[in-house]
């Protein structure tokens, strides 16, 4: 599905975010990308749709390499990559089903979108997701006027009226209280499942990304320095990924729950 | 001891921490101030002889004389379809220009052109951008309203340029992952995140163009200027004071319009 060979990128400021990183995900599953702030998880992900132009290396989605992609052809692939964003990114000042529409603006015209022109099944499934989402009546409401816990349900359903291969998520839950956190991960989780394509999560959240994850990818200073599942994740793990510390306390609650 | 006990006194740093220096300054300063009044031929006692002439001239003026109503009429209303045409040629491509001048946006050809013309639209005051179309076109309200939307264009293109700078980055990402082209992102991702300060630009400028139609026609580009300076060479004060207190009238109700609608967009 995606395969990611020897991506680098180093920064016109000199900065090398990230290191020959090679990632294949063969398999509609959760992957939660572990890393301290500044290990290149953000770059990561935007260098796979291409946010951010990678320094050398390759990326493949479905066969068809994305690096190398310019103009239209590059539009075209970033509609098959759905993002779900840390601050949520919506559009404050538009409502709700502007927002969810706009993850259509790939594949409708300039005057058709500037005069808010969406194709019906378009609508239809955008009341039908933000439905599922548990934002039913919400359409006609002001980005800004939700809670964070909405606003992200909001830049979750806008990622999938894209119809994408694959999501890439970047700290969904950092502005959220724990609750809230934990349904906007369980919800991401359930959807890529039902629509069966993988999902790249960027996340804190040690307990949280391993609870939700089927594979943990683990950064640290623009290498990947770790790739296995959550099961194997241990204190030396995380010490190696964020460095020296007393981890015995993250790690303990998951193995309660395995045994 | 002494070296590490903590100070007592305080007293904040100068702006120019060195004294001779500092004093230096203060001095030149003053004795350029004192240099240029004399030189200026400042003085109170022409002050004084300036002051009956000034009785006179304001007695000179009452009662308003409305008796050349319809003249001031109409160099009142061309004022104001100057203004209006003007601020509609600028609003509109104020938005091409912004986007070349806004750093964020633009690229750098296209960015330098786009600084400099704001730079060159924004140095020279409407009467003398009036002066050189009046040269060029002739008398009328043709070249008053080209200096309007000229000047108008200077200043909305940098203000809105620098309004497009202060956008929230991640909006614009969020569209641009979607794979919408560059169109779609300015439409979605930009726009609605400047456009009230749009329309209250907008606004402004019509009131600012307002004000400037007005002057203009003393170099003969059109509008009530022209009148106004035609009624004080003729010492027609009466008729002088009737065309300002148009001015100030229609001033006022933009003035009154355009702040209801300002506080409308809030």
């Amino acid at each position: 599905m995606l395969r990611v060979k020897k991506l680098d990128k180093t920064y016109p400021t000199g900065q090398h975010a990230l290191k020959d990183c090679s990632v294949v995900i063969d398999k509609a599953q959760m992957v939660s990308i572990f890393g301290p702030s500044g290990a290149g998880k953000s770059t990561f992900i935007r260098c796979i749709n291409r946010l951010v132009e990678p320094s050398s290396g390759e990326v493949f989605l479905e066969g068809m390499e994305i690096t190398g992609l310019k103009g239209k052809d590059l539009h075209k692939a970033r509609r098959q990559m759905g993002m779900i964003f840390q601050e949520y990114n919506l559009i404050e000042r538009l409502t709700v089903m502007e927002n969810v529409l706009s993850g259509r603006l790939g594949y409708v015209g300039f005057f058709k979108s500037l005069f808010r022109r969406f194709p019906q099944e378009s609508v239809d499934e955008a009341f039908a997701l933000l439905k599922r989402v548990g934002l039913e009546g919400y359409h006609n409401q002001r980005a800004d006027a939700l809670s964070g816990g909405q606003r992200q349900r909001v830049g979750i359903v806008r990622a999938l009226i894209q119809h994408p291969k694959i999501l890439l998520v970047d700290e969904p839950t950092s502005g959220l209280d724990p609750k809230t956190a934990m349904i906007i991960m369980k919800l991401i989780g359930d959807l890529a499942k039902e629509k069966g394509i993988p999902a790249i999560v960027n996340i804190h959240d040690v307990k949280l990304g391993q609870e939700y994850a089927d594979r943990i990818i683990g950064m640290a200073d623009g290498e990947i320095v770790f790739d296995g599942s959550p099961s194997e994740v241990t204190a030396d793990t995380l010490t190696m990924i964020y460095g020296e510390e007393d981890w015995s306390k993250t790690i303990r609650k998951v193995e309660d729950e395995e045994e | 001891m002494s070296t590490n006990s903590t100070p007592t006194v305080w007293k904040r740093d100068h702006f120019i921490k060195n004294p001779y220096f500092r004093w230096i300054v203060i001095l030149a300063g003053i004795t350029y101030l004192i240099y240029a009044l004399n030189e200026m031929d400042f003085n109170f006692a022409r002050m004084q002889r300036g002051w009956p002439r000034a009785v006179d001239f304001f007695q000179r003026m009452f009662p308003p004389d409305y008796s050349r109503w319809t003249m001031i009429y109409k160099g009142v209303f061309e004022s104001l379809q100057m203004a209006i045409i003007a601020t509609t040629i600028s609003i509109l491509l104020s938005v091409p220009l912004a986007l070349g001048a806004a750093a964020n946006i633009s690229v750098k050809f296209v960015y330098a052109i786009s600084r400099a013309f704001i730079v060159v639209a924004r140095s020279f005051p409407p009467i003398l951008v009036a002066i050189i179309f009046v040269k060029a076109l002739g008398f009328g309200p043709f070249p008053g309203i080209l200096t309007l939307a000229f000047t108008a264009l200077g200043f909305m293109g940098k203000l809105l340029a620098e309004a497009i700078e202060n956008i929230d980055k991640g909006q614009v990402e969020a569209v641009r992952a979607t794979g919408a082209n560059w169109f779609k992102v300015q439409l979605y991702g930009v726009a609605p995140q400047v456009l009230p300060r749009y329309v209250g630009l907008s606004i402004y400028l019509l009131d600012i163009n307002l004000r400037a139609s007005t002057i203009i026609g003393i170099v003969g580009a059109g509008g009530i200027g022209g009148a106004l300076f035609n009624a004080f060479h003729r010492y027609e004060y009466d008729t002088a004071l009737a065309i300002l207190l148009a001015i100030i009238a229609i001033v006022l109700v933009m003035e009154f319009i355009s702040s209801k609608v300002r506080a409308r967009l809030q």
